[in-house]
């Protein structure tokens, strides 16, 4: 018996082996081959591996973390939470209200239509060149997403659980954090994980323009004067930002929501991929006619 | 009636807490001038002018872009969405493609291709290939599995079976995937224009920013924003008409 149970084990772990190398063959080849063909072609703009990484070493570990990381950082964070904050109060109002709702839909589909980049002169204009212009494009972006998750998730709530709370006279604060917004959660960390990416792209684009420091300004300027392995630096660390910011973010949403996922019967937020035909098909109807989860998925 | 009411008195509230702000010096004059100036450079801007062809700037990138990155997205997603086995080999490269983001490039297409419309298509071929990519993927694993295995014990022979069952089936994502990289390659043409200075919308709007010609500045803004909003509404209605059969848009009529 303990024979069998051994080789149906060892069955497994081969094939949760082969699994692994099948998934990390390509990215290998890819990274193998890019580094082959670069150290031979000698090509100007795609310098070879070593190059980046001998770059990559020199200047950000740990040179300019000060000087362009934690910048850049800093105003990221600053702007998404400013988004999170106006775009879940806001969002708490006009979904409570229909009126409200109705008058400011025109203007809110106009403003979250509008490229925010756009509206980079005019925040340059309104704040200068610091940090502060560059904070305003970013929520200027990032908030429609939380804002109209918001509004869907305040939408939804139950309608027999609210009017039950009234029934109890439950003040309207607690009505807010303890019906509201727990019910409203899942919608609004959908719309918090589309806007994070925004924001890292409007916090590389505001600093692209009109700056001195900060990660943008950095892969910018060394474009201009053709330090190219030090270019390629800057992409690859945002490259990283970008993939280690996500990950922390469905960490975060995999743990505040796991009572959520854990009443759907989902594994986490990546969940919804292996659903039934028929439950997925019901999540598409769900999105589909205005999508605002998937909206800017930059 | 009542609703539309509503929005244009909405829309009325705020354009005239705009203006009143500008007109009593609230916010200064010198950065916002009043709405009335801005929609009265708005409309001399659209009589006359190459507003039109700056739009027509933009907009070229962006069709291109898109038309492109559709071209590239859909075999590949299908041919992912369709065999596990290429599907878990490419699953990391994705995951790790998708969430860098695309504006990081912006330096890297200025070097290889120039400022011009070619720069500006890379980028958008680029960044929206990964949100098709990805519905299409979603779209073809999430055929009905009972229709699936319908059409085969039918003996549905495979090119039968790809456009009848597939393709129908992932149709709405893929409509979904293209509206998402609509809205998308937008912003980066827009982007592109405004940093490097590729021929534009971005890039009117920054000359205007350096002309000191506010009302201007504001008005090609408010253009943009027309712009994509012009091209949202396009989208969902070309999805509407197009998948009417489909249930989502069915249960939408129904409501």
């Amino acid at each position: 018996m303990s024979r069998t149970t051994n080789g149906a084990a060892s069955r497994g772990l081969n094939r949760r082996a082969l699994g692994l190398l099948l998934e990390l063959a390509l990215p290998v080849a890819v990274l193998v081959g890019y580094g082959v063909w670069a150290s031979r072609a000698q090509s100007f703009y795609f310098p070879p591996l070593d190059e980046i990484g001998r770059y990559f070493n020199e200047l950000w570990l740990f040179d300019r973390v000060g000087s362009d990381l934690v910048p850049s950082l800093v105003r990221m964070g600053a702007g998404y939470l400013a988004s999170v904050v106006v775009g879940v109060s806001l969002g708490l109002l006009l979904g409570m209200s229909r009126v409200l709702r109705t008058a400011a839909e025109p203007v809110v589909e106009f403003l979250r239509a509008l490229p925010a980049p756009a509206l980079i002169p005019f925040s340059l204009l309104l704040f200068g060149s610091g940090d502060s212009s560059k904070i305003f494009v970013i929520v200027l972006g990032a908030v429609w997403p939380i804002l109209l998750n918001s509004i869907d998730g305040v939408r939804g709530v139950d309608a027999q659980q609210l009017d039950m709370a009234r029934a109890y006279r439950i003040p309207l604060a607690a009505r807010v954090t303890r019906i509201i917004l727990p019910a409203a959660a899942p919608r609004i960390f959908a719309g918090m994980r589309t806007s994070l990416a925004i924001a890292i792209i409007l916090m590389v684009v505001s600093e692209m323009v009109a700056s001195s420091d900060g990660l943008g300004y950095f892969v910018l300027e060394q474009q201009r004067s053709f330090a190219i392995p030090e270019m390629w630096t800057g992409i690859i660390l945002l490259g990283v930002l970008g993939y280690v910011l996500n990950w922390l973010f469905l960490r975060l949403e995999r743990r505040v929501l796991a009572w959520h996922f854990g009443l759907k019967g989902l594994a986490g937020p990546a969940a919804p991929r292996k659903q039934s035909g028929r439950a997925a098909r019901r999540s598409a109807r769900a999105s589909s006619p205005s999508a605002p989860s998937s909206d800017g998925e930059v | 009636m009542r609703d539309l009411g509503l929005k244009v008195s909405g829309v009325l509230v705020v354009l005239l807490a705009l203006e009143l702000c500008s007109r009593t010096g609230l916010l200064s004059r010198d950065w916002f001038p009043p709405v009335t100036e801005t929609y009265a450079e708005l409309f001399k801007l659209a009589a006359g002018h190459p507003l039109w062809t700056e739009i027509g700037r933009t907009l070229s990138g962006w069709a291109l872009g898109i038309a492109l990155a559709t071209v590239l997205a859909v075999p590949c997603g299908i041919l992912l969405g369709s065999n596990q086995t290429a599907y878990r080999m490419t699953r990391v490269v994705i995951e790790f493609c998708r969430p860098v983001p695309s504006v990081a490039l912006i330096p890297l297409a200025v070097l290889v291709y120039g400022v011009g419309l070619e720069m500006k298509v890379f980028l958008i071929v680029f960044v929206t290939f990964w949100p098709i990519l990805l519905q299409v993927i979603y779209g073809v694993q999430d055929v009905d599995p009972v229709v699936r295995d319908t059409a085969r014990a039918y003996g549905l022979p495979p090119l039968a079976r790809f456009f009848r069952v597939t393709l129908p089936s992932a149709a709405p994502y893929i409509a979904t995937g293209l509206r998402i990289a609509s809205a998308i390659a937008l912003v980066l043409a827009v982007t592109a224009e405004l940093v490097v200075g590729a021929p534009g919308l971005g890039q009117s709007i920054v000359v205007a920013q350096s002309n000191a010609n506010l009302p201007r500045m504001y008005a090609l803004i408010i253009v943009t924003g027309l712009v994509g909003w012009v091209l949202n509404l396009a989208f969902q209605a070309i999805e509407r008409r197009l998948l009417r059969w489909h249930p989502s848009q069915r249960q939408e009529v129904a409501q």
